[in-house]
């Protein structure tokens, strides 16, 4: 608890990087949180693959932002190998990659990542999701632990289990004397936040899809009377679920750290945060997320780093209980 | 000719076609039993993996009291697992050292136990780990009983995750670096015959008490606040007190078997050996899904199954086998949800008692003659 | 004449709809009561003040002359008080006689109780009410693959199994098919005269319900608009009014629905 003392007599400015670093990473998680909400709200999936997905898109970025290209090192299969072995056409083909593959800078990655993401959030939906949609509740849950088990897996394969960090190469900023420092990319990336979370507020509120994707959520049957294609609605909003996870995880690995096993603290943060939030509630989305990573650097400040992950779980647990409180005085349960 | 050789295999099958349901039975639970208890003389090299195999048995019977037949799908389960194991640790060595000075020299303290020190700490560690698993259910299920669905799969898998965080900090348990076990005094043969011996009862146990259970008031109330929890209260049930109880169960099973696994294994630490939350964890769903949730012998052939698949193919997969864990997770719970007892039992109805019965009615037929001659009379 | 139930001036609202406003109703012994009203008049949302299914507002619950009002929904049945809902419901994956086993009264049971096997007298008990309901043939079935109508009369039967005092009925007939209403009825009614269960029926089918009730109360607009016999409420101008969606309540001073 020696720490506590420096927080709150020996030097309060230390308060403000917490607060600070919080804020950063607590904005890029109600982005994640608000694609859950999404998926959830719209065809009541409740995807445990968010995390992974975030992580993803990180490592896309952070693929493309590199300067050697690190080849895919898969155990028994490794890719340059295995075309070379087999499809001597495509031995240009990997040269090609290589000279092309230019180093890009992550903020430039995070279009990408998003791209591809959506991409693939459409394989995956045509896959697996469009077929757990109609069934319980813990299919879904279950087919998407499967889905992030696989995808956590195929990147540790091939990235290897390290931490990486895109680096953005921009300035560090001293306060109060060193006592408080902020790298300038935080800001650039809390800015990008803010105006993704924007553009997609008003894609919802506004465009075609994004009324059939609010009308689907209200009432999947009556918006097929009217003639949406809710099948494509779905598929849609699970692609940009994964879209909006990409952007993130781009965020994240440039203000943060990336590894393929982190994406399960990112899966249970979006819950927590939706949780607390509530479906459909933005406002709500963004002060929970914004709380969380606060309340995660300071506990990591606290108690030490190895209770920060639990802080993520214990506040799980923490709000799932205030909730029960709440529903049991309306005699109801959590459902 | 030809037939003769055939000849012995088509009488065994006579012979059992031809027994009573009851007997039938006695011969399947003998044949198994004889199966379970010869196993470490005749496959020596495979003792472990077949006491890992009773283990496997025992996680997708318990998972299923809640799962299967409750209708509460938890991701936790595995806590109790991990929680009997360190009770039982903790009792073990508490009984004779202090634990934190036994851990502060990690391993630096050897200790040796007479044979009754250790089989004496053994029991009582044992018994503390499912009683402790059992009490540590009761405090979680007032955490997680008021969650349905969703809300309760993630709480719990909270609860599953978070254990092994706050052990892997506590340094009285030895925090992440974990605690050896005591040494067993004895030769590593009988050892490991001991330990495979207590997997096979407790799975035996688990099976017939829950076989036991099933045939009560309780299984059909949990099976009632499976299928619908609102109309079960609506009629005056005591669910909360059966969903503790149930849990308490479960819990009570995975407590013996971790404190007997990580004696197995003999060291024991948070992450990979006492909360594999990704492995066990999950490994318990999904067997109990391949076998058919909600039945009595679907977990039993659903862990036979995977255990069986996964000991030949997992070692020739070169990393992929986590990717192939996965891809099998996504098939069975989208393709083949009702596993394999459940897909017979949607085929073959009639094996299961699913029929119409012929007799019109509860009244014998001579109660419905005399009614009728009466109300001929009548007229 | 003792009454079972008594509701004295119960509100319930959410948000800003109050879905019951002031309601008083009482439920005489042995006695079978309608409810009925428009749809949306607060009929569904009194069962479940009733039975504790929601906290309400304001306002008192008495059941044989205790205060359940702050009570939750498994005491309440455990005191005798039981409920079927408008969407039938039944356990849907177990069989019909399973579905009666685990109907029994819950009110006495005990730690030992809950371990022990049912007695073949209470398999007997079972299948004569399923008799009764004329589901016998029919009881080794998955409940849930049963028709509408059949899963309707289940639900009926497992009530009765409850043994409660009273038993609150949501729309009973509704999704019946019509051949078998006469047969529901002499059901119920026998339900209510042989076995002394005091009856209160929400009901929207008028002959159904004027041929069964002893006395009806009809709510509009979450608030009681007429109470009296079968024919007073059949020949009630407001009553008629309400049904036709006229402005009933005009002497009231309240604007209706629309």
């Amino acid at each position: 608890m020696a720490n506590l003392e420096l927080l709150f007599s020996i030097a309060p400015v230390l308060n403000i990087q917490l607060v600070l670093s919080g804020l950063f990473v607590g904005a890029i998680f109600a982005l994640a949180a608000y694609g859950l909400a999404l998926v959830w709200g719209v065809m009541n999936v409740k995807n445990l693959a968010q995390g992974e997905l975030v992580i993803m898109g990180g490592y896309i970025a952070w693929w493309l932002s590199i300067d050697v290209p690190v080849w895919i090192g898969i155990p028994a299969m490794d890719f340059r190998l295995f075309w070379i072995d087999f499809l001597p056409i495509s031995v240009p083909a990997v040269a090609f990659l290589e000279f092309m593959k230019p180093a890009i800078h992550p903020i430039l990655g995070l279009p990408v990542a998003m791209v591809v993401m959506f991409g693939f959030g459409w394989v995956i939906f045509k896959l697996i999701i469009c077929r757990v949609i109609d069934k319980d509740l813990f299919t879904s849950l279950l087919a998407t632990f499967g889905l992030a088990l696989v995808i956590q897996q195929l990147l540790n394969l091939a990235f290897g289990p390290e931490v990486q960090i895109a680096e953005s190469g921009f300035a560090i900023r001293s306060f109060f004397g060193g006592m408080v420092t902020v790298a300038d990319i935080k800001f650039i990336c809390l800015v990008l936040a803010g105006i993704l979370a924007v553009v997609v507020v008003t894609f919802m509120k506004y465009s075609r899809m994004g009324q059939a994707i609010r009308a689907t959520a209200q009432d999947p049957r009556a918006a097929r009377v009217m003639g949406i294609d809710t099948e494509r609605v779905y598929a849609f909003t699970f692609s940009l679920n994964a879209a909006i996870c990409g952007a993130a995880g781009a965020l994240i690995s440039m203000v943060w750290v990336i590894q393929p096993f982190y994406g399960m603290a990112h899966s249970i943060r979006a819950f927590v945060i939706v949780t607390a939030a509530g479906l459909g509630n933005l406002p709500g989305v963004i002060i929970a997320g914004l709380g969380l990573g606060v309340a995660e650097f300071y506990s990591g400040f606290i108690l030490g780093a190895v209770l920060q992950q639990f802080t993520v779980v214990g506040l799980l647990v923490l709000v799932l209980g205030v909730r029960q409180i709440q529903q049991s005085r309306h005699r109801q349960p959590v459902r | 000719m030809a037939e003769r050789g055939a000849s012995p295999l088509i009488a065994v099958g006579r012979w059992v076609h031809g027994l009573d349901p009851n007997m039938r039975r006695i011969v399947l639970y003998g044949c198994i039993l004889a199966a379970g208890i010869s196993a470490p003389f005749v496959f020596e090299a495979y003792t472990f993996a077949i006491a890992v195999l009773w283990v496997m048995i025992l996680f997708a019977l318990t998972w299923d009291i809640l799962g299967g037949q409750m209708g509460y799908n938890s991701l936790g389960n595995i806590a109790f697992f991990g929680i009997g194991m360190y009770i039982c640790a903790i009792v073990q060595i508490g009984l004779y050292y202090d634990v934190a000075l036994y851990t502060a020299h990690d391993g630096a303290v050897n200790i040796h136990y007479t044979p009754e020190q250790y089989f004496t700490g053994l029991a009582l560690g044992i018994v503390a780990g499912g009683l402790g698993a059992m009490a540590f259910a009761v405090v979680f299920g007032l955490i997680v009983f008021g969650l349905r669905g969703p809300y309760f799969a993630i709480g719990t898998l909270g609860v599953a995750l978070a254990a092994p965080e706050l052990i892997g900090a506590w340094d009285y348990v030895g925090g992440g670096g974990g605690i050896s076990l005591p040494n067993y005094p004895g030769g590593p043969d009988e050892r490991s015959r001991l330990f495979y011996y207590l997997c096979l009862i407790f799975a035996f146990a688990t099976f017939g008490f829950l076989k036991w259970l099933y045939s009560t008031r309780f299984g059909l109330a949990i099976n009632a606040i499976r299928d619908d929890e609102e109309k079960a209260e609506g009629m005056g049930l005591h669910t909360m007190r059966y969903k503790m109880i149930g849990w308490s169960i479960a819990a009570f099973f995975l407590g013996l078997s971790g404190a007997v696994f990580g004696n197995m294994i003999g060291f024991i630490e948070p992450l990979e050996v006492a909360f594999p939350t990704v492995t066990f964890g999950i490994f318990m769903i999904v067997m109990c899904l391949m076998g058919g949730k909600g039945t009595l012998w679907g977990p039993v052939i659903g862990a036979t199954l995977f255990h069986t698949i996964k000991e030949v193919t997992w070692a020739h997969m070169l990393g992929w086998q986590w990717v192939a864990l996965g891809v099998l997770i996504i098939v069975t719970v989208v393709f083949f949800q009702q596993g394999i007892v459940g897909w017979l039992k949607n085929a073959f109805p009639e094996w299961y008692g699913i029929t119409v019965d012929e007799a019109v009615s509860a009244e014998s037929d001579a109660d419905i003659a005399a009614r009728l001659t009466r109300s001929e009379a009548a007229e | 004449m003792t009454e079972m139930i008594e509701v004295r001036g119960v509100t319930k609202a959410f948000g800003g709809v109050i879905a019951n406003n002031e309601i008083s109703v009482d439920v005489p012994e042995g006695r079978i009561t309608g409810l009925i009203g428009p749809n949306g008049s607060g009929k569904t949302t009194l069962f479940n003040s009733i039975v504790g299914y929601h906290p309400i507002d304001r306002g008192s619950v008495k059941f044989e002359g205790r205060e359940i009002s702050d009570m939750r929904v498994q005491q309440i049945a455990r005191l005798g008080l039981l409920r079927t809902f408008q969407q039938t419901r039944i356990y849907s994956k177990m069989n019909g006689v399973q579905n009666m086993l685990i109907s029994l009264p819950h009110h006495s049971e005990t730690y030992k109780s809950m371990f022990q096997k049912y007695p073949p007298e209470v398999t007997e008990k079972a299948e004569r009410l399923l008799d009764f309901v004329g589901l016998y043939q029919k009881r080794l079935l998955i409940s849930g693959e049963l028709s509408f109508g059949q899963q309707k009369l289940l639900e009926f039967a497992m009530a009765l199994m409850n043994e409660p005092r009273v038993l609150l009925l949501d729309e009973p007939t509704a999704g019946i098919n019509p051949t078998l209403i006469n047969g529901l009825i002499d059901r119920l009614k026998s339900a209510s005269s042989e076995l002394g269960v005091t009856l209160f029926v929400i009901e929207h089918n008028m002959s159904v319900i004027m041929t069964l009730a002893d006395n009806i109360y009809c709510l509009a607009n979450g608030r009681v608009l007429a109470h009296g016999a079968p024919d007073e409420i059949q020949n009630d101008q407001r009553v008629i009014n309400a049904y036709l969606g006229g402005h009933y309540i005009a002497d009231d001073g309240d604007d209706g629905e629309n």
